[in-house]
């Protein structure tokens, strides 16, 4: 197909009426929070990873270890069920800081940079339109998990509040992809990072296996990882058993994380140049 | 502070940028006034990208200051922001989104309503001929097609002042004569033009005022024609059978070299050029050849092209 320039003239000038003021802070984080939902539907293969991913570790990790570690699949699913959720979701994390890295690479970053928009928007946004790719993760685990036999005795309620909770630890932990975004060369070392850090924060969690039967000298390391943290939180907001100080670990954690790393990554993103 | 309508629209003192050792922008004071068309020219590696980044708030000068229609772009790059557009040397386009969805991002960040947003869009995509591609990604663009859409762009705000950096790099003769077009549209409405190019016709064609950089400085600055006469002033051509070209270059009191082969396979192998500078009368130069009894097998009055001028300027300034 050709593209051609239209023979009669068309004006380019904006009408004068409609110039407007640049939009708000607010509108600009759900703007860009808008354009990374419309990303994730344009590429098939990221909205295939927010579902397919969740899937795989649902279905395998209940069959592959539910008859070694716990007697049967259906028990031990009541014990893994929030660690992979936890899992699922926060190997997603790292899709912010691949946009924005992506973003310093094809110039987008220019644009926007010269907007008279508010800056930070575009990372803030960009993050909240990430919360849509953690919540069909989310669903797609809880709702494999029902078929699967896991049964929440913390009710509709109980299951809201861990999936929130998850969801609040996700986002704070993408800050830190963001700013690793900003530094990193390309996307392609972004994703090698994001294995070699992920996995190990993941599996050294009491995520999948009781940290009692683990070695000695990696017991410490379990308890601290704030993984863990919430993943008890989880275990215990799905059973309905949940206490003021489990909940308040995990929004501390988040808060802590946030405070750390959305400053300096503003402070990268004003910095960066293609 | 208040921009003052007299002022110049860009106007930097000692302006510095350097990467390491590169010196890229080396104290450059450039003027650039308000209305019309500005041409920055230069040869590659010049620093014509460093000084429209350290100008569009992209980059922070190490040394020096910029002044852009009032605001300074260090102490009031919001304000800075607020007035232009810019369309860099290379696309920023996101490629995972239609070209109509990139647009209206633009369109929603600068404060449209998302129904004025969309109806921008497709404004500027019928302008750019670009509304049978609206609606696919652009990652399935041609080069000349991003190139136009990267344009659009910087237009969904009509800005005060525009920046366009080589904005016709890779676009095929029609699309080239569009920008121009459009580019002219702008200037009557009142919008100062910024362009850097490697087509020098290009800078001809559009701009009111040229400043040529070399090695991060201004090397010359002036209209077309002013810099035209600055390497040397209009050229008479006279063509000349080869056996008379000595006699001729007597009878005009040439020195040897002024007479030189035809340039290509053009003329006929037998006729000699002979350049004159145009000091005297056409007129009086041909009665001299035609008292000596030489025929003459043509005449041109040429004037130098920006070429000349640019290869004369940032010849021996390449920096170090
Ligand atoms: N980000 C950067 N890091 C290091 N060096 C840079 C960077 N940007 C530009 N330079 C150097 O600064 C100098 C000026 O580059 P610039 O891109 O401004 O030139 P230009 O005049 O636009 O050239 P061209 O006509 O090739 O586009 C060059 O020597 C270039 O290598
Ligand atoms: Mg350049």
């Amino acid at each position: 197909m050709t593209a051609t320039i239209p023979a009669v003239r068309v004006s380019v000038l904006a009408d004068p009426a409609a110039d407007t003021t640049p939009s708000t802070a607010w509108g600009a984080v759900r703007v860009f929070a808008w354009r990374s939902l419309l990303k994730l539907r344009h590429t098939p293969e990221q909205a295939a990873d927010a579902i397919l991913i969740p899937f795989i570790f649902t279905v395998l990790f209940t069959f592959l270890f539910g008859g070694a570690l716990a007697g049967s699949p259906r028990e031990y699913l009541q014990f893994l069920l929030p660690g992979t959720l936890v899992m699922a979701i926060l190997l997603m994390t790292v899709y912010g800081g691949l946009s924005l890295n992506t973003d310093v690479s094809r110039g987008v970053l220019d644009r926007f940079r010269s907007l008279p928009a508010w800056q930070p928007a575009h990372v803030v946004g960009t993050l909240a339109g990430d919360l849509g790719r953690y919540l069909v993760a989310s669903a797609i685990v809880v709702t494999l998990g029902l078929v699967l036999g896991w049964r929440p005795d913390g009710g509709v309620t109980g299951v809201v509040a861990g999936i929130g909770l998850a969801l609040v630890f996700a986002y704070a932990l993408s800050w830190v992809w963001a700013a690793i975004g900003l530094v990193a060369r390309s996307p392609q070392a972004v994703s090698m990072l994001s294995f070699v850090l992920q996995f190990p924060l993941t599996f050294a969690s009491n995520a999948f296996v009781d940290p009692a039967t683990m070695p000695d000298w990696l017991q410490p390391w379990v308890e601290a990882n704030p993984v863990s943290l919430l993943v008890t939180a989880e275990r215990e907001l799905f059973a309905g058993t949940a206490s003021f100080g489990d909940v308040a670990w995990v929004l501390v954690a988040s808060a802590v994380v946030v405070a750390a790393f959305a400053p300096l990554t503003f402070h990268l993103y004003r910095r960066r140049t293609a | 502070m208040r921009d003052d309508p007299t002022a110049p629209a860009v106007e930097t003192a000692g302006l510095t940028k350097t990467f390491g050792q590169t010196r890229a922008v080396d104290g450059l004071d450039l003027v650039v006034p308000r209305g019309g068309v500005y041409g920055l020219l230069g040869p590659n590696g010049a620093g014509k990208t460093t000084t429209v980044r350290l100008l569009a708030t992209l980059l922070r000068p190490d040394d020096g200051r910029a002044v852009v229609l009032g605001h300074d772009v260090v102490d009031d790059a919001a304000a800075v922001r607020r007035e232009l557009s810019l369309t860099g040397q290379f696309a920023s386009l996101d490629t995972d989104l239609t070209g109509r969805e990139n647009l209206v991002v633009q369109a929603r960040l600068l404060g449209r309503s998302r129904r004025s947003a969309h109806a921008r869009a497709d404004e500027l995509l019928a302008a750019f001929g670009l509304d049978e591609a609206a609606g696919r990604l652009v990652n399935t663009y041609s080069g000349g097609m991003q190139r136009r859409l990267d344009i659009a762009a910087s237009l969904v705000r009509t800005p005060r002042l525009l920046f366009l950096d080589e904005p016709t790099t890779g676009l095929d003769p029609r699309s080239r004569r569009h920008v121009w077009d459009v580019v002219r549209e702008l200037v009557d409405r009142g919008t100062t033009v910024l362009l850097t190019t490697q087509y020098l016709d290009e800078a001809d064609q559009l701009a009111d005022l040229i400043g040529v950089v070399s090695g991060g400085r201004l090397v010359a600055t002036g209209s077309p024609d002013t810099l035209k006469r600055s390497v040397g002033g209009d050229v008479l051509e006279v063509r000349v059978a080869a056996a008379d070209a000595v006699r001729a270059t007597e009878s005009l009191g040439l020195p040897a070299d002024a007479a030189r082969p035809p340039a290509s396979g053009a003329e006929h192998d037998a006729t000699t050029v002979l350049s004159l500078p145009l000091t005297r009368p056409v007129r009086e130069v041909l009665d001299v050849l035609d008292d000596a009894g030489i025929t003459l097998a043509g005449f041109d009055v040429r004037r130098p092209t920006l070429d000349e001028v640019f290869l004369a300027l940032t010849d021996e300034a390449v920096p170090a």
